[in-house]
């Protein structure tokens, strides 16, 4: 009896000094200044005040000559490949926004003079989503967007 | 170097980079299984790929790329034995970078 109690009191001590340590851990996390970074449209929670916070404005004009090469149906969420192609004269960012994330925006490519409108890379979708690709030039905002269907989230949770 | 694998190929006036870290992208979100409690997030927030030392791709990520990143694009210039140069650093101030010369 009297050991039975000992290891009740030994779990339930070290589970509470674990819950301190995660609490602490999670509450100092360093916030790294970054010039370039914008913490606001990172952590926007839809699409336009994303795009407000990271490109000074949300007015989309949809056009033909952006092409987002994604899957149609994504098995795993955690790991969508997504390709962003335009032939749109000028381009000077790339932002890739996923609608239904918690955070919608995925990525920004700040494109150098001679690099051109054609990005890769692999995003995690939390649920089937529209993906919308925002092509910046020459002060204006031009966007297109593809219905991507997750059969397995990828943002845990 | 250690966590960046990186390929530069040139090819007519275009030069392709592909890059591959290696990296967690926590997002922050997810739950540890043993403990019921928040993973703290970790993220590379910025990537930044330079030519000959003129920066071609700034990259700004959010944790929403996937765990262990890829990242290809293409830029025109470029020739065999040029300086591709690329680095990263994430929301805990950890950084890497890696060079390589055009093949």
């Amino acid at each position: 009896m009297t050991s039975m109690k000992r290891r009740i009191f030994l779990k339930g001590s070290l589970a509470t000094g674990a819950l301190g340590a995660t609490i602490g851990t999670g509450l100092l996390t360093p916030r790294a200044a970054l010039a370039a970074w914008s913490k606001e449209a990172f952590e926007s929670k839809d699409i336009n005040s994303a795009l407000s916070n990271l490109l000074g404005s949300s007015d989309l004009a949809a056009s033909d000559k952006i092409k987002i090469k994604a899957p149609d149906i994504a098995e795993n969420g955690a790991v969508v490949p997504i390709s962003v192609s335009t032939t749109i004269a000028g381009a000077e960012s790339i932002s890739i926004l996923v609608e239904k994330n918690q955070l919608p925006l995925a990525a920004n490519f700040v494109l150098g003079a001679n690099t051109l409108g054609d990005v890769s890379t692999r995003i995690k979708m939390g649920k089937t989503s529209s993906v919308v690709a925002v092509v910046k030039a020459g002060g204006k905002l031009h966007s297109t967007g593809k219905e991507v269907k997750v059969t397995i989230g990828g943002c845990g949770g | 170097m250690a966590s960046i694998k990186l390929r530069a190929s040139a090819k007519d006036g275009v030069t392709t980079i592909k890059a591959l870290i290696s990296h967690t992208m926590e997002t922050g979100t997810r739950k540890d299984k043993k403990t019921g409690k928040k993973i703290p997030a970790h993220f590379i927030q910025e990537v930044v790929c330079t030519h000959n030392g003129s920066t071609v791709m700034t990259a700004n990520w959010s944790p929403a790329i996937s765990k262990n990143p890829y990242l290809s694009f293409k830029f025109k210039g470029g020739a065999s034995g040029d300086k591709i140069a690329l680095s990263w650093v994430d929301n805990k101030g950890e950084k890497d970078s890696h060079e390589i010369a055009i093949k």
